[in-house]
């Protein structure tokens, strides 16, 4: 579990996050939102513990988070960010092997090749394997990405998965398709999932919990049907809707 | 030459059975060490080493002049192509080339200033000198190459050829004002520096260029891997437990290294660090844990043919060899430049 308690972080006097305080449920997916610039990508950067903060704590399984290393951080969670161009010819399955890179030390390449290929099959897309990667179209870079997410954090139990706006760049059919894997691993595999979203649907429809930020500050946090209400999403994202709320989200696919 | 020997014994245990690229490579540099051993003024058949059958001009000949250069050929080659390599993983661009971004000739004025303010320094003491002049002087525009091509936040890759371009320039005005400055000695050694030529090579020169860019090379073999996963992204590094910090010390440190020695021994010589790396990737693909290794090998081998060449092609005088490999690399830039703008507008 991951418990931030009044989280303060400004930059050059600006208060980018102030006194946040949240608990991220274990082996659920929970959703960071609100409108820009509400700090949503900055506090998922504390809670994975790259980026410091002035005042507060956060704690990672009881455990502050600066007193993890590197390395230590790197075996126990995984962050997914918006699509990163590479540049370089290297093979889907090349780039889903460098997320075994924490374990270089006592895991041997033939056992990283089968892990590799096993999280290319969870996402669908052990067929690309031997594909260019820079030749790949976004939606299956972002599988093969999040396959390496997963080979990075396989065998870790209580794993914690990190992403940030990972179907932005997306079209309809992939953003679901990306989400539902996310949600998969945390029902099938245990992993504490925390995402940035940018699109309510989506939240409505793949989050078990919501953060709801604004200007920096906590707005409310909790059940996602008891957070994304039409008076908070108003009240939040300061425009007035007309909230057609059937069964969870648009329907595409079930 | 033992440690040279040992070099590529180094090359072929970590690598044995992984590629047999490599080990055509390694035959490949020996058949031109051969070849550019024999050939020249004094023609040396390979045969008459072996039967120790040499006549003392020979002799001398191939120990005082012929040996050296050969050798110092391989070194500097080998040395520009994984700076190139090591430099395109820094930047995760493969355009980043030492001397196209202006570290070489950061490196070369840095040369230029010791050579006019304090005089010609001779030996083995003042290669060393020369070199640690070079190494400040492109470490200094590392960094700042580094800075500028990130001043938006994100890597640009504009910013770091037009970046290259303003300290080429500057540079260039900087060796300008120096040649004004110097006397006939002075300019000699100037302009042999700029152009790029390895007719000066000596033993010290050698010695001093081994001793820096072997462990250069291996240090950064060391860090191939990591260098793999830096091309995924710099957070996305740091993410998987690669401290980027000390990753990138380590590439900007060995390569100012490298192209700071290479200059001080043979001064400018472009393009190999950007020719070669490409060519390697072409054929065995971006893994460091062989471009490097492959990158040497093949810096090593073209070098040495262009330097050969260079050497023999007006005999009996010689024509700098930077002026090969920039008729070589020049329209090779220029076709990656059209590739890379291609490749873009098909995805």
């Amino acid at each position: 579990m991951i418990i931030a308690e009044k989280v303060s972080l400004k930059v050059g006097g600006k208060p980018i996050l102030d006194e946040v305080s949240v608990q991220i449920p274990f082996a659920k997916v929970t959703a960071i939102l609100g409108p820009n610039g509400a700090g949503k990508s900055t506090l998922l950067k504390c809670l994975t513990g790259v980026k410091r903060f002035d005042s507060g704590k956060i704690t990672l399984n009881g455990q502050v988070i600066e007193s993890y290393s590197l390395e230590s951080l790197s075996r126990l969670r995984a962050v997914l960010s918006q699509s990163t161009p590479v540049d370089f010819p290297f093979t889907a399955l090349e780039i889903v092997k460098m997320g075994r890179n924490p374990y270089s030390n006592e895991s041997s390449p033939s056992q990283d090749d089968e892990i590799a290929l096993q999280a290319l099959e969870i996402v669908d897309a052990l067929a690309m394997k031997n594909r260019i990667f820079p030749t790949l179209s976004g939606g299956e870079q972002q599988r093969v990405q999040l396959a390496r997410v997963i080979a990075q954090l396989w065998g870790t139990e209580r794993a914690y998965l990190f992403l940030d706006e990972p179907t932005s760049a997306l079209d309809l059919k992939h953003q679901h398709q990306v989400l539902k894997f996310v949600v998969e691993l945390a029902t099938n595999r245990d992993m504490t999932i925390i995402i940035v979203l940018h699109d309510l649907n989506l939240a409505l429809r793949y989050a078990d919990h919501v953060v709801l930020l604004k200007d920096g500050r906590l707005f409310t946090s909790g059940e996602t049907d008891k957070v994304l209400t039409a008076k908070n999403i108003e009240s939040v994202f300061e425009v007035s809707i007309d909230s057609i709320f059937y069964q969870k989200g648009i329907s595409l696919c079930d | 030459m033992t440690t040279i020997f040992n070099q590529f014994c180094y090359f072929f245990q970590s690598f044995k059975g992984k590629s047999p690229v490599l080990l055509l490579l390694a035959i490949l540099l020996i058949i031109s060490l051969i070849i550019a051993i024999s050939i020249g003024a004094t023609p040396i058949n390979i045969a008459t080493i072996l039967y120790g059958q040499l006549t003392e001009t020979q002799q001398s000949v191939l120990s005082v002049i012929r040996l050296p250069r050969v050798l110092l050929a391989m070194i500097v080659g080998a040395s520009l192509a994984v700076s190139g390599a090591a430099m395109q993983g820094l930047f995760r661009n493969p355009l980043a080339d030492p001397g196209l971004i202006g570290i070489t000739s950061g490196a070369a004025l840095a040369v230029g200033i010791m050579i006019v303010l304090i005089g010609p320094m001779p030996g083995t003491f003042g290669l060393y000198g020369l070199s640690v002049a070079a190494f400040v002087g492109g470490l200094l525009t590392s960094i700042i190459i580094f800075k500028i091509s990130h001043l938006t936040g994100s890597f640009s890759v504009t910013y770091m050829l037009l970046a290259g371009i303003a300290i080429n320039a500057m540079t260039g005005a900087g060796t300008g004002v120096l040649t004004y400055l110097s006397n006939d000695e002075q300019l000699r050694s100037l302009t042999f520096w700029t152009m790029g030529s390895l007719g000066g090579a000596l033993w010290p020169a050698v010695i001093v260029a081994a001793s820096v860019v072997i462990p250069s090379t291996l240090l950064l073999l060391k860090y191939a891997k990591q260098l793999n996963i830096l091309l995924l992204g710099e957070q996305e590094a740091h993410y998987l437990g690669v401290d980027i910090h000390r990753l990138k010390l380590v590439v900007i440190m060995t390569t100012a290294l490298s192209v700071g020695v290479a200059v001080a021994v043979s001064g400018i010589i472009g393009f190999v660090g950007l020719v070669v790396p490409h060519l390697i990737r072409l054929t065995l693909g971006p893994d460091h844990r062989l471009l490097i290794p492959a990158s040497a090998l093949l810096g090593a081998i073209l070098l040495l043919i262009a330097d050969t060449f260079a050497r023999t092609v007006v005999s009996p005088a010689e024509m700098p060899v930077g002026i090969i490999t920039s008729m070589i690399g020049g329209p090779f830039f220029l076709w990656l430049l059209m590739k890379q703008n291609g490749m873009r507008s098909n995805t």
